[in-house]
């Protein structure tokens, strides 16, 4: 089987071609590793970094920005986001802070993405 | 009224006004910043989406997260910075030096300094701006505005929604909105090919199925109160809507996203030239804008597509104020040739140091197999090949112009050479 990918890994967007031919999976048209480890796990376990916001209590800033830990199976994208709806902030947490450990149970962190919540005085 | 001194003086609290400061900080300048907006970041604060970084950080960063990394920076070297500010008139006094009125918390300030750095950023292209024909109901957003809405202010702007125009921002928004629920029944591009960055495509259209129509736009807008519906027409290939070939589609919210001109009206103000293919300030390899000592840098320089770009050439922008002086510039001109739809800087000053001189350019239309030649004077003194060339995907070269002995007879050129057969030919 072969499939044509672009590259989702930096702003160049590498135009690549992954064959998979039984054990072999075989690259081309990256320019980077980074690009063919992305091409093999989208062949297999396709994976995206989702970043929202959460609600907060707080009226100077409504919404934290977030994001996952790491990259999250791309068909758990809208479990996460029901999830994530359902959380509302209430600590002054900051940049890097986690918001929910291990959440839905996928090995990955929600973590706060700003210092917003400690800005109160603006 | 006392008036404050400083060296560099920063208008613009956004990635570009950030790094610049922290730049001329460093390059030993009293440095003062004033933003407009509660906060500092500028529209990196609205960005929640990761990509940013990769260049300067070797780490996929959301733009939150990028912006405080810098103002962070500036919190470290205590340099001074005042927030809800606006610059209301900047006057160049006869000492050359500027004054600069300020309104804000405090009321009404005069500043003093002997350079000025505008990072005032772009802003987006409105409906009006596209000459979208219909009625004035509420739905009609900027990607940027429904942006606002959605990650500032944690409100939805759309249930059911349509995009016009395939720029980055309107493609980030479509995969918002379509996280938090809403559906985006298409994006809708007038030119025959995308104007956002193709990973955007696959990662923000593709992953989600939203369909994209390339040679399509919106045509009127129906609705009273609320926005119900947009005509949507094919368009000929310069552009004009084909009649005949409308068709309505249902939705409460338009989001445009149709191109960023950069913010200079404090720059013509002060009689700063712009140059009309990029509409920011005619620079020199310093950042140095027609006006000596007014620096220019960012998207109010030119509409970058990464702010790793931005970050990078404000740091020269804030180096230069501060190491600024009234020495005499004598200029040689950058032809970006008829291939490349602009080249930035678009002159050097052959009294500066050129060695390290970051040039910025894109291309016209989609290029693929072609070679870069760098001449001067009809010497090639750099050339890079290139798989392929996209408008929306800008390309910077580091050079060395001191090498090659400029002087003002020197002409600058950048020329495309096209290898492939069938290729790209367009």
């Amino acid at each position: 089987m072969t499939k044509e990918l672009v590259c989702i890994v930096c702003p160049r967007s590498c135009r690549m071609t992954v064959s998979a031919d039984g054990n072999e999976t075989v690259v081309t048209g990256n320019s980077c590793k980074r690009g063919k480890d992305f091409a093999v796990r989208e062949m297999t376990d396709p994976r995206r970094t989702v970043c929202t916001t959460v609600k907060t209590s707080f009226s100077y800033a409504p919404v934290l920005p977030v994001r996952v830990s790491a990259p999250i199976p791309k068909n758990r994208i809208f479990d996460l986001m029901r999830e994530i709806n359902k959380i509302t902030v209430s600590k002054k947490i900051g940049r890097n802070d986690i918001v929910v450990k291990n959440i839905l149970n996928l090995g990955v962190d929600l973590i706060s993405t700003s210092n917003v919540l400690k800005h109160e005085n603006n | 009224m006392t008036t404050e001194s400083c060296d560099v003086l920063v208008v613009g609290g956004g990635p570009a006004g950030l790094a610049a400061a922290v730049s001329a900080h460093d390059s030993g300048a009293k440095v003062l910043l004033i933003e407009r907006e509660a906060r500092l970041g500028g529209i990196l604060k609205q960005c929640i989406h990761d990509g940013f970084g990769l260049h300067r950080f070797g780490e996929q960063l959301s733009g939150p997260e990028y912006a405080e990394r810098f103002e962070d920076e500036l919190y470290k070297r205590k340099i001074e910075y005042r927030t809800l500010t606006f610059v209301t008139k900047i006057e160049k006094k006869e000492n050359g030096r500027f004054t600069v009125h300020t309104v804000g918390r405090n009321g009404v300030s005069v500043l003093d300094t002997k350079s000025l750095i505008l990072a005032t950023g772009c802003r987006e292209r409105t409906a009006k701006q596209v000459f979208i024909h219909g009625t004035r109901p509420a739905g009609v957003f900027t990607a940027g505005t429904a942006q606002h809405f959605t990650n500032i202010l944690g409100l939805m702007p759309a249930k059911k929604c349509v995009i016009l125009g395939s720029g980055d921002i309107g493609l980030i928004m479509a995969r918002r909105l379509t996280l938090e629920g809403a559906q985006v029944l298409g994006v809708y591009e007038a030119k025959p090919t995308p104007s956002g960055l193709t990973r955007n495509l696959h990662q923000c259209l593709y992953d989600f199925d939203i369909p994209l129509h390339l040679s399509h736009t919106v045509t009127r807008v129906f609705g009273v109160d609320r926005l119900e519906a947009v005509e949507i027409s094919n368009v000929d290939e310069k552009m004009t809507p084909i009649p005949g070939t409308e068709t309505i589609v249902k939705c409460d919210a338009l989001i445009l996203s149709v191109g960023l001109i950069p913010e200079n009206e404090l720059a013509e103000s002060i009689g700063v030239k712009l140059d009309p293919r990029t509409k920011g300030p005619v620079c020199d390899g310093q950042c140095m804008t027609s006006i000596d000592g007014v620096f220019s840098c960012g998207n109010a320089l030119h509409v970058n597509d990464l702010v790793d770009y931005v970050s990078q050439n404000a740091e020269q922008a804030g180096k230069s104020a501060a190491e600024y002086s009234n020495k005499e510039r004598k200029f040689v001109g950058i032809n970006p040739g008829d291939d490349l739809l602009y080249a930035v800087p678009q002159r050097l000053n052959i009294n500066a140091d050129n060695g390290k001189t970051d040039l910025y350019f894109r291309v016209k239309n989609d290029e693929n197999n072609c070679v870069l030649h760098i001449l001067c004077g009809g010497k090639e003194i750099l050339k890079k090949k290139y798989a392929f060339m996209r408008p929306p995907e800008m390309e910077n070269l580091t050079i060395d112009f001191n090498s090659c002995n400029l002087n003002e007879n020197s002409k600058i050129e950048l020329r495309l050479e096209r290898l492939g057969k069938g290729d790209g030919v367009k």
